[in-house]
Formats: C-alpha cells, sequence, structure tokens
C-alpha cells in the first residue's frame, strides 16, 4: 500500500521525484557521518585553511577541520534535531486537533482560542529569551523539546478541521453505538485519515525547525558544541572567514541546507497536492 | 449590526488571551532557570569595569522585583504583571541609566516601518501574481515567476539574508549592507537622508519579500484556480463580462477573504523573520537590539524586548481582524 502511493508518486509527479532525489542525496551525506575517519568535536586534526582539494574535496577550516567530515555530522545532527521537533509536536498536534475536532462546543472554542494564540505569538524572542536564561544549561534536546511545544499550533488546526468532518461521518456514530470509548474512537477510527496531511505538514514542520535552529545556531544562541549546520556557520562568523577568503568553510553548509529545505518543500507540496480531494479528480479526468 | 459586534468581541477576546498567554510563557522562562539571573546578570555587567555600587543596588532591586525573586511565587507573578502593565522593565543594564523603555522606543519604529513595508509589498505583489497565474494557468512568464517565488520560500529569512548580505557586500558591492542610514548623518526630512534611509532599506526589505512572497503566491494561485471553476464565474463568461473584470471582481475579491485570515495568522512569524534580518544587516530596529542585549548580559532589556514583541504582534493582529468584516460582508450581518 505504503509503496505503491510512493510509486504512483514518483511517477506522476516531477516534484516528489525531484524532492526525494535530492534528500536522498542529504541523507547519504548525514549516513557518511558514520564512517568520519576525524571525530566532531577534534580540532587540528588537519592542515587549516586548505582550499577544496583531495584529499579534503571540500577544503578545510581554520580550526583545522575537514569541511567535508564536519558537514557530514553537521546535517545528520541537524536533520535528527527537526525529526525530533516534528515527532513531538505532531503528538500534541494530533492530540489538540482530533479532541477540539471531535468534541466541538466550549471545548472546541476553547482549544482552538490557546491554539490561535500559540500560531500568532512571536516564537524568535522568546527561544531566545530561553536561551538568556539557561546559558550553559542550553542543550541540542532542550532547545528541540521547547521548539516542539511552540510549533504544534498550525497543524492541529488542520487536523481539526478534518475531524469535524469526521465526527458527521456515519461511521462515528456506529462506533459510538458499538461501545467505544472517545479515546478508542479518536485513536483507531480517525486517526488513520488524518494521518496522510500529518505527513505533508511534516515536511513543512522540519522545514521551519531547522530553519530556526539555523538562526539561532548562527547567532550562538544554543550549545556551540554540536555540530550543526547553524554551528559550522557560526564557527565560520567568528573565524572571519569571508573576509579572510575561506568561502568553502560557509558556501557548502548553506548549499546543503538550502538542498534540505527544497528538498522538503517539494515533498510536502507534491504530496499536498496528492492529497487534495480536488486534484485527485482532475488526475482522474485527464 | 449585531453580527459585527459579536465579531469585534470575539477578536477583542481573543487579542487579551494571545498578550495573557504569551507573558505567561515569558513570566515561566525565566524562572525555569536553576540559576540565579539577577546575579549572574550583575556580575556580567560589572565585569567590564567599575560601575558604582549605588547603581548596582538599583539594578538589583529591579532586577529582583521583575524577575520575581521577592516573596512567593504569587507575588512574584502579581509583581511581574503590574511592570508588564505599566511597561516599565527598569533601566537597561548595559546602557545604565537609559530606561529599556526608551531604547525598546527608539528601535521600535525601525521594526514596525520594515515589517510593514516589507508585508505590504509581498502581500500584494504575491497575491497579484497568484492571482494572475491561477487564471491565465498557460502563461509561460507567469509560470516562471511561481517558480522563482517558490524556490526561495522554503528557505529561511536567516540565509536568504546571509546570502544577499554575502552577494552585495563582497561579491557584488553596491548596496548598503549594514546600519539604517549612513553614519554620521543626522536624522532630518531631507533628501540625502531620506535617499540613505531607502538605500540602507533595500536589502532588509528584499530579503523580507523573497521569502514572504511564495505563500501568497501559492495560496492565491490555488483559491483562484478554485474559484475559476465555480458556475457563477462560469454564467458572467457567458453573460460576456470582460476577463479583466471578471478576473478583478468576480474571483480575486473572494479568493482574497481567507489570505487577509492568513495574513493574521503568519504576522507572528514575519515579525520573527523581521527581527532576524534586522540582525543580519545591523538595521537599528529591535532584532539588533535584542542580540546585542543578550551579548550583554542584559537581562531587562531582553524580557522587554520580548514582551513588547508579543505585545506588538498581538495588536497588529487585531488591526487585521478589525478590517476583516470590511472585506467580508458576511462578517457584518450574521448573527
Amino acid at each position: 500500500m505504503m509503496f505503491t502511493i510512493f510509486r504512483d508518486l514518483f511517477r506522476s509527479r516531477r516534484s516528489f521525484a525531484a524532492g526525494v532525489v535530492l534528500l536522498a542525496f542529504v541523507l547519504i551525506i548525514a549516513a557518511a557521518s558514520l564512517v568520519s575517519p576525524y571525530p566532531p568535536n577534534d580540532s587540528f586534526v588537519v592542515p587549516p585553511d586548505l582550499a577544496p582539494s583531495w584529499p579534503h574535496i571540500l577544503g578545510t577550516t581554520s580550526r583545522g577541520q575537514d569541511v567535508f567530515w564536519q558537514l557530514t555530522f553537521a546535517i545528520r545532527n541537524t536533520l535528527l534535531f527537526g525529526f525530533i521537533v516534528a515527532l513531538v509536536s505532531r503528538i500534541i498536534a494530533l492530540a489538540v486537533g482530533l479532541v477540539s475536532g471531535y468534541a466541538g462546543g466550549l471545548t472546541d472554542r476553547v482549544l482552538m482560542s490557546i491554539n490561535d494564540t500559540f500560531i500568532v505569538i512571536p516564537l524568535f524572542p522568546i527561544l531566545v529569551l530561553f536561551y538568556f536564561v539557561m546559558r550553559d544549561r542550553m542543550s541540542w534536546t532542550l532547545l528541540a523539546l521547547a521548539m516542539a511545544c511552540l510549533g504544534w499550533a498550525y497543524d492541529a488546526r488542520l487536523i481539526r478541521s478534518l475531524a469535524m468532518s469526521l465526527r458527521t461521518r456515519e461511521f462515528t456514530d456506529t462506533s459510538i453505538f458499538s461501545g467505544m470509548s472517545t479515546r478508542q474512537i479518536l485513536t483507531q477510527e480517525h486517526m488513520p485519515y488524518v494521518l496522510p496531511i500529518v505527513f505533508s505538514t511534516t515536511m513543512n514542520n522540519i522545514n521551519w525547525s531547522i530553519g530556526l535552529e539555523v538562526t539561532l545556531s548562527v547567532l550562538g544562541f544554543t550549545d556551540i558544541n554540536t555540530p550543526t549546520i547553524g554551528v559550522m556557520i557560526y564557527w565560520a562568523n567568528q573565524h572571519t572567514a569571508m573576509v579572510a577568503g575561506i568561502w568553502w568553510w560557509i558556501f557548502f553548509p548553506v548549499a546543503l541546507v538550502v538542498i534540505t529545505f527544497i528538498g522538503l518543500f517539494l515533498l510536502a507540496v507534491s504530496m499536498n497536492e496528492y492529497i487534495d480531494p480536488r486534484s485527485r479528480l482532475s488526475r482522474a479526468a485527464a | 449590526m449585531k453580527g459585527y459586534a459579536t465579531y469585534l468581541l470575539g477578536r477583542l477576546g481573543q487579542f487579551v488571551l494571545v498578550v495573557f498567554i504569551g507573558i505567561n510563557i515569558a513570566f515561566i522562562v525565566t524562572h525555569a532557570t536553576p540559576i540565579d539571573p539577577v546575579e549572574q546578570s550583575i556580575a556580567a555587567t560589572t565585569q567590564f569595569g567599575s560601575t558604582n555600587p549605588e547603581a548596582i543596588a538599583l539594578m538589583r532591586q529591579s532586577l529582583r522585583e521583575l524577575y520575581g525573586l521577592q516573596g512567593g511565587l504569587w507575588d512574584q507573578y502579581l509583581a511581574f504583571w503590574k511592570r508588564m502593565a505599566v511597561g516599565d522593565f527598569g533601566p537597561s543594564l548595559s546602557a545604565f541609566p537609559t530606561p529599556v523603555r526608551v531604547l525598546i522606543g527608539r528601535a521600535l519604529p525601525w521594526t514596525v516601518g520594515l515589517l510593514l513595508v516589507s508585508t505590504v509589498i509581498s502581500w500584494m505583489l504575491g497575491n497579484l501574481l497568484g492571482g494572475l497565474a491561477g487564471y491565465y494557468r498557460n502563461n509561460k512568464v507567469l509560470w516562471l515567476a511561481g517558480i522563482v517565488a517558490m524556490a526561495f520560500h522554503p528557505i529561511p529569512y536567516y540565509i536568504v539574508a546571509f546570502v544577499l548580505l554575502i552577494v552585495f557586500g563582497y561579491v557584488w558591492p553596491v548596496l548598503p549592507i549594514s546600519g539604517g542610514y549612513t553614519m554620521n548623518m543626522q536624522p532630518a526630512f531631507e533628501p540625502a537622508f531620506v535617499a540613505s534611509l531607502l538605500k540602507h532599506s533595500i536589502l532588509p526589505v528584499l530579503s523580507l519579500v523573497l521569502v514572504g512572497l511564495g505563500g501568497w503566491f501559492m495560496g492565491m494561485r490555488s483559491l483562484v484556480s478554485n474559484v475559476v471553476t465555480e458556475d457563477y464565474v462560469t454564467y458572467a463568461e457567458l453573460g460576456g463580462v470582460e476577463s479583466r473584470r471578471i478576473l478583478a471582481s468576480y474571483v480575486m475579491r473572494n479568493a482574497l477573504v481567507p489570505q487577509v485570515t492568513g495574513l493574521a495568522m503568519s504576522l507572528g512569524a514575519m515579525f520573527t523573520g523581521a527581527i532576524i534580518t534586522e540582525q543580519v544587516f545591523g538595521y537599528p530596529g529591535l532584532g539588533t537590539l535584542l542580540v546585542s542585549a543578550v551579548h550583554a548580559g542584559d537581562y531587562s532589556l531582553v524580557l522587554g524586548i520580548t514582551s513588547v514583541s508579543i505585545v506588538a504582534v498581538s495588536v497588529a493582529v487585531l488591526a487585521v481582524d478589525l478590517l476583516y468584516p470590511f472585506l467580508d460582508p458576511r462578517v457584518r450581518t450574521a448573527g
């Protein structure tokens, strides 16, 4: 089932195929971190400031690190970060969205007011404030959890609108009459219907969290000892790499993260179109 | 009219809730730390040169009040709100004795201006191009515009701004990449100053527009391509209404309604984008102030900026919400 959908998508949508290819490229680079000859946090293991050439294909940094191997750790941590934020925020979004749409009435109104608040609140100053009070205790996991707690609202609203229509379907009534508890109805009956849209919004959520993580890291507002794409750019800026002409230290991380963003975005857009019933109809007609 | 009043009350309630939850998050965050932030901030500011003991005592007093370290948790909470309500964040630690309020007041107009200009440009341009692209689906130029807008859309503000900085700062240095106007120039309402102001705003505005455009474009294109299949549009076409008029008053007008809701929903994210962009270009707004406040260990300033950001975005959302009924007559007559 999953496989057929995947094959359909891959064949019918060029944007999906392009997204898959781009992400596969990024994942291969991340996987290469497993065979890296250098530990991620060691500096001065190779001669500093070498331009891209064999054996350091993407050059070396002013801190004596190989850009390519550093990049493999950075992109791996960055992807993992986005994945964790997406996973945790998905759980909150599903819970809020399904309950809100199913319960309706006052519960729905209260939950959606809170939801809209989280959509509107400017997150960046809050995350900066969070870093400010945590300082050295700020860790990669803590930031991921904080962002998951702040970044679920947009998807919860989407899930809720689907859950509202599921509530009026006949099978919901059948489940109620057959004695299923609300929790069972939501997790066993309604959840499968909203999962496709959850998959597509996951890509956007990963994009969002990686974007903020890069921003916070470049400013030095995270744990700067865990290599991520943002932390790499942070160190390059600390060593004024652009002025010193060490362009490869900045160019390759930026290029790789841009490839990641576009890949995830293409997947989200093409999956969204695939799920959308209107475009399904036009596909059937064509 | 009754419908309008209910709508207004609902939006006002939402506004109060956003401010309430936002400030509560700020309170929780400032109290989540296991270290004593007051002593830490004072240590951070006094380590560079000597400060007179009176000033330190005053700082400690206002910080203790602000970050709720006097009395029980409930007293702390009430004291926190009292300060918030009057907008008194005490003196800034890094620019002592200038009050935080003055520093924020100086920076806020820059952020508001930048956000307003870039939002208006990207929202209007995105909706116009998206609407045209949805209506004239076979137009090659519009198709290409869509590809460009969508390529920039998923890239975060910071990266786009950073790349523009590199391109126009190092590769092809034709535009100023730092500051709000030429250094040593007296701010005055005269052509030279206005020109310098505009020139310095090009790159920040450009990066915000590049990122923001794609979302509005895609939203409007899909909305319009749904509206054009509606019966009333076909009817208008059969009735011989000019296609330009169909697009403007039959299709776009209807499709714009959800885009205004979208605008209110995305103001928070756009504000975040604006202050990030400011920081890249050293634009003298809240973003630059926030980052320098963190580096200087200026606790009152960081908290002040966070709180003001929450209130400012809520006000902007409320403003969009209040304009909404003028576009959607259903809100005015319902109920």
